[in-house]
């Protein structure tokens, strides 16, 4: 793999990290599978890429497309709490809303963004983007530690442990699912409108499989780095983003392996897999014994 | 000083299979008391217990708890006036928090929670305090997974914690019962020991007539979800299980587990 390659697959897993937090948030502390992130990904991408168009601030317009994502991820929390419609369909149904809502965002499928003012343009002639990336990726883990290690934060994981015990405690679950959900898609967002400051572009397709990349990220870093506490689990998710850009790159650059770009898919499937069934140390005691 | 007032429910209201769970119960709890519960399977114990709760709401009737009407107040809200210890040990806890997280939640009920650290060390000093004088060695494992526990300490723990902050009433819903005879012992003698030193009222269903005659200053029983039997002071202290087993023979004590436990 070439030095471009192999730092291109670092910035896009820094840029990745983000979601993967935010996956990390509605998956693992509140245990709600949620498949919003496949809409607030391009929603925050569409959001920055329209408003930097029309002359905005990029630091302003990052700032919306987050508050955007924070209302797309309060839209699938209500419908579930209020409404007791099923966590994962509720979130389909947010999902499926924001394909028609990013087009109506944009205007059409893309908006290119090259030659346009983005957040790195002042920090990028002194630094490496995947420098900067790093520094925020950074910071959004240790504010993200210290609000789960926080008297809201532990709340917020006891209401996805236990929400019978959660309630007894005083603790207003809704409230915190509500507040969960939001921050994740909020995190969502921002990769999506850091994405697409980087990459140059926002694309109403962006946010196929988005979900399934988060988990990924997510399941393989509890995989390698298996923690109890909060600031080791948060880094290994970040950590798990890295290892899964560079697994993907290499096995689509690896000739010998014929793999290809529209591969993509089916190696991130495999690596899921792969994360999922390896840790089970008994494995091989279980096939024998079949 | 907690008062109901005439509290019906019915489970599946309104289908066909409407089953009333209590029918007009009025109950006045003064400060101090500890009341035991009992009553065959379906009496309504568990259900007048989360109806004081708020688990359970009621079709009818009022629930005042220190001159507050708190009938329409969700479970969380009233959590500032009441604590309770589940029968399950593994409901009353989170298994992947540490003992000192779960007791730094408990300690915050009924309080807004911000965004200041849940622990530092003034909370660890005083949370150690506590366990080591339940010498069970738990003052020394504050960093451990409460899934790590036995029942029996996961349920010492959870009485901890419901004691942890001020409650006007401690509800018990059968909470020795998915224990061992010398662990229910045990849970027992904490839990009179700790209703005593923190002077709480409390509202203790049992399983177990036995348990439900020695423990406590006055005796609920329901059936058929009405209270038909109330004795407290000397008609409590004085009460024997063949007292109440030669008055209700044949009628609400139909249910073996009553005298087994």
């Amino acid at each position: 793999m070439s030095l471009v390659a192999f730092l291109g697959a670092i910035e896009t897993g820094l840029l990745y990290g983000f979601l993967s937090l935010g996956v990390y948030l509605s998956f693992r502390v509140l245990k709600f599978p949620d498949l919003t992130v496949d809409g607030s990904f391009p929603l925050g991408a569409a959001v920055v890429a329209t408003l930097i168009t029309k002359g905005v601030n990029p630091w302003l317009a990052t700032g919306v497309a987050m508050a955007a994502g924070a209302l797309a991820g309060l839209c699938t929390a209500f419908l579930s709490v209020r409404f007791n419609i099923l966590n994962l369909l509720a979130s389909i149904l947010t999902m499926i809303a924001l394909y028609s809502i990013n087009l109506r965002i944009m205007g059409r499928p893309n908006v290119p963004l090259l030659n346009q003012p983005t957040l790195f343009d002042g920090l990028e002639k002194l630094l490496p983007i995947w420098v900067i990336l790093l520094v925020g990726l950074g910071l959004t883990k240790l504010a993200m530690d210290f609000f789960l290690t926080s008297d809201v934060g532990l709340a917020m994981r006891a209401t996805g442990m236990n929400p019978v015990m959660a309630n007894a405690q005083g603790i207003y679950t809704n409230r915190l699912i509500l507040l969960g959900m939001a921050l994740s898609n909020a995190l969502a967002a921002l990769s999506g409108a850091l994405f697409a400051q980087v990459n140059g572009f926002a694309d109403v397709a962006l946010g196929v499989g988005t979900v399934v990349v988060g988990l990924a990220t997510v399941i393989l870093g509890e995989a390698m780095f298996p923690s109890r506490t909060v600031r080791w689990a948060t880094l290994a998710v970040i950590l798990g983003c890295l290892v899964y850009r560079l697994v993907i790159a290499f096995a689509l650059n690896a000739d010998f392996l014929g793999l290809r770009a529209q591969d993509l898919n089916l190696v991130t499937a495999v690596i899921v897999v792969l994360a999922l069934v390896l840790p089970q140390a008994n494995l091989l005691a279980k096939l024998k014994r079949n | 000083m907690i008062s109901l007032a005439d509290i019906h429910v019915t489970f599946n209201l309104g289908t066909p299979l409407a089953k009333p769970a209590l029918r007009g119960v009025n109950l006045d709890i003064a400060a101090g008391e500890f009341i035991t519960v009992i009553g065959s399977n379906g009496a309504g114990k568990s259900t007048l217990l989360n109806v004081i709760s708020g688990d359970i709401g009621c079709d009818r009737g009022s629930i005042t708890i220190e001159n507050q009407t708190v009938t329409p107040w969700s479970t969380a809200r009233r959590a500032t006036l009441v604590s309770r210890v589940f029968q399950n040990p593994l409901a009353g806890s989170c298994a992947d928090l540490t003992i000192e997280e779960n007791l730094a939640l408990a300690f915050r009920r009924g309080q807004p929670r911000g965004l200041r650290p849940a622990l530092n060390n003034r909370l660890r000093h005083q949370f150690r305090a506590t366990l080591a004088s339940l010498e069970l060695g738990l003052e020394n494992r504050l960093s451990d997974r409460i899934g790590l526990l036995s029942g029996g300490q996961r349920q010492a723990l959870s009485l901890v914690m419901a004691t942890l902050a001020p409650a006007k009433i401690l509800l018990l819903d059968e909470h020795t019962a998915a224990l061992d005879p010398k662990t229910a012992h045990f849970i027992m003698g904490l839990t009179a020991q700790l209703v005593a030193e923190h002077h709480l009222t409390t509202l203790m269903v049992t399983h177990s007539m036995r348990q439900a005659v020695a423990v406590g200053n006055r005796l609920l029983m329901l059936h058929e979800g009405q209270i038909i039997f109330d004795a407290a002071g000397a008609d409590k202290t004085n009460l024997t299980i063949n007292d109440l087993l030669s008055r209700f023979a044949g009628d609400a004590l139909t249910d073996d587990s009553l005298l087994l436990g």
